[in-house]
């Protein structure tokens, strides 16, 4: 029944032989002890992408960001180099938080010249270099100079903007996303610049929201109701096969089949999709994007039916590319161990007319749609195996592969960072 | 009230409050509404898609005229009711209980 060839091993999973075939527990996504190592272990030790090069256009652009699992609070900006810098957003002086407006615990973003303390009017150059103290001569022992922004590790992939925590660490970025990365390197995402956003707060752990969207073996039960009913008989007959799965180190990609932008027969899908010529897949008539070829890394097996390429980002970030040249971006905020901020976020090419606007907007509110029943049932998920329950270990098969990968991962770094000590 | 719909549309100006900007707006206006409501709005704009389509692509966003884009938004309504009307068969995603998933930035248009 398989219609995708699988490794020599026999399945995916024995390929790769530390991941192992035997029940899973999930004891790493339900305790506050877990969650304490893994801000320690994964969240101030790995690379976090936290934005876009798009988002700050011009010198003294930012953005700031509240990355609870890191227990910090940063600030992205442009700096009169035009290079991409970040900085633990707080004040020198006494501490107070430099860059937010209103309510200090929301995500703000603007532009600026200098950025100014709402306490004492200290004042920080765009490259975090402490440029006016109010009444100076009146501190002991003062030179500004001293007194600039802490700064974080700050690296650029394909225009992805990426922190690092850890100030020790010897991955360069580019080496961080290792040869999953690399095989997409080149893709055109800087003309994808439509783009919509999307926010919820989930309440289960980051890693099973990551599962629900790393496996499609979920996809025609979960969400079978969003298809005609023949089409959906079908999908659960067949059920779901990917065509490749591919590891490097912690992250992971995904290559799927998916003819349905456009549709072999029209009938297989609602009739706004028919008429607007889009859906799920993205708008059915793809952009073009002036590219020759794909890059090696999307549809690496080159397969006619490709339809979609998954890519899982250790830890918390993922990259669709999808066939008719459109892009969605999943993050996963980690604010508790059950629970977590979700960012879905949307990347078009600017619509030509209005008739591609609207193709585009059925596609954002499709991934809506299926976002909200992944959200509900995890939630659900979340308490179940938080209960006092005899069911401890779970079976998960060769198309849940990379599940089985990110935790093991997860758990790797965080038996890694207790093995040297670490305290959380 | 006056028209705020380009005038060839004006059979759809009864369901002119669905011609909202914003996704969220839009979202809350569907949870709001029953389905019979929900039904009327799809029915009305449906029979109407051939032509609006028509309409919208003889345009960029940013040259739209006001009516222009309460007439994308009308239909941008449309994608968000469909979904209950031609799959769910009730205004909220099936068993996606108190769950939300809210736009926090759009284009403009
Ligand atoms: S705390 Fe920022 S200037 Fe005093």
């Amino acid at each position: 029944m398989a219609h995708f060839e699988k490794p020599a091993e026999g399945s995916w999973t024995e390929h790769y032989p530390e991941l192992g075939t035997g029940p899973v527990s999930y004891d790493d996504s339900i305790t506050p002890e877990f969650y304490e190592s893994e801000r320690e272990a994964i969240f101030r030790k790995t690379w976090l992408n936290v934005g876009r090069v798009e988002q700050l256009p011009k010198v003294g652009s930012y953005f700031t960001k509240e990355i609870d699992a890191a227990g910090a609070s940063i600030v992205v900006v442009r700096s009169a180099k035009d290079e991409i810098r970040s900085f633990y957003n707080i004040c020198r002086h006494r501490g107070n938080k430099l860059v937010w407006n209103d309510y200090p615990d929301r995500e703000v973003s603007g532009f600026c010249r200098q950025f100014t303390c709402k306490y004492h009017a200290w004042r920080y150059a765009l490259d975090g270099e402490c440029v006016f103290v109010q009444q100076e001569s009146e501190f002991f022992d003062f030179d500004k100079k001293d007194w600039g922004l802490a700064p974080i590790r700050t690296e650029v992939w394909e225009g992805f903007i990426f922190v690092n925590f850890d100030p020790d660490t010897e991955t360069s970025l580019h080496d961080y996303m290792g040869s999953i990365g690399k095989g997409i390197e080149g893709y055109p995402f800087h003309k994808l610049t439509q783009v919509h956003r999307y926010r919820a707060e989930i309440g289960a752990n980051w890693k099973l929201f990551i599962d629900a969207f790393a496996e499609f073996y979920h996809a025609p039960i979960l969400h079978g109701g969003q298809y005609e009913p023949e089409e959906r008989a079908k999908m659960g007959d067949v059920g779901y096969e990917a065509i490749q799965y591919a590891f490097d180190g912690p992250h992971a990609s995904i290559s799927s089949w998916g003819v349905i932008a456009p549709p072999k027969d029209p009938s297989m899908v609602k009739p706004i999709e028919r008429k607007l010529r889009s859906g799920l897949f993205g708008p059915w008539d793809a952009p073009d994007l002036g590219m020759k070829e794909l890059p090696p890394g999307v549809n690496p097996t080159r397969h006619r039916n490709w339809g979609i390429m998954s890519y899982v980002f250790f830890p918390n970030f993922m990259i669709l590319i999808w066939k008719p040249n459109w892009v969605l971006t999943y993050h996963y905020w980690p604010t508790s161990h059950n629970t977590h901020v979700f960012e879905g976020t949307c990347y078009f090419a600017p619509p030509k007319n209005a008739r591609e606007r609207l193709a585009q907007e059925l596609a954002v509110v499709s991934f809506k749609e299926y976002g909200l029943q992944d959200g509900n049932t995890l939630e659900a998920t979340q308490k179940t195996l938080e209960s006092n329950t005899p069911v401890k270990t779970f079976p998960l098969n060769d198309q849940e592969v990379v599940l089985r990968h990110l935790h093991h991962h997860a758990r790797q770094y965080v038996a890694h960072h207790r093995a040297a000590g670490g305290q959380a | 009230m006056p028209n705020v719909l380009p005038p060839e549309f004006s059979d759809l100006e009864p369901f002119a409050a669905w011609a909202v900007h914003g996704e969220k707006a839009r979202y809350e206006k569907r949870l709001a509404s029953t389905m019979d409501e929900l039904q009327e709005f799809y029915d009305a704009a449906f029979a109407r898609i051939d032509e609006a389509l028509a309409y919208l692509e003889r345009f960029a966003v940013e040259d739209l005229s006001e009516e222009g884009k309460r007439l994308l938004w009308l239909y941008c309504a449309l994608c968000t009711v469909a979904f209950p009307v031609e799959a769910w068969r009730q205004p909220r995603v099936p068993d996606s209980g108190p769950s939300s998933i809210d736009a926090v930035s759009e284009p403009l248009v």
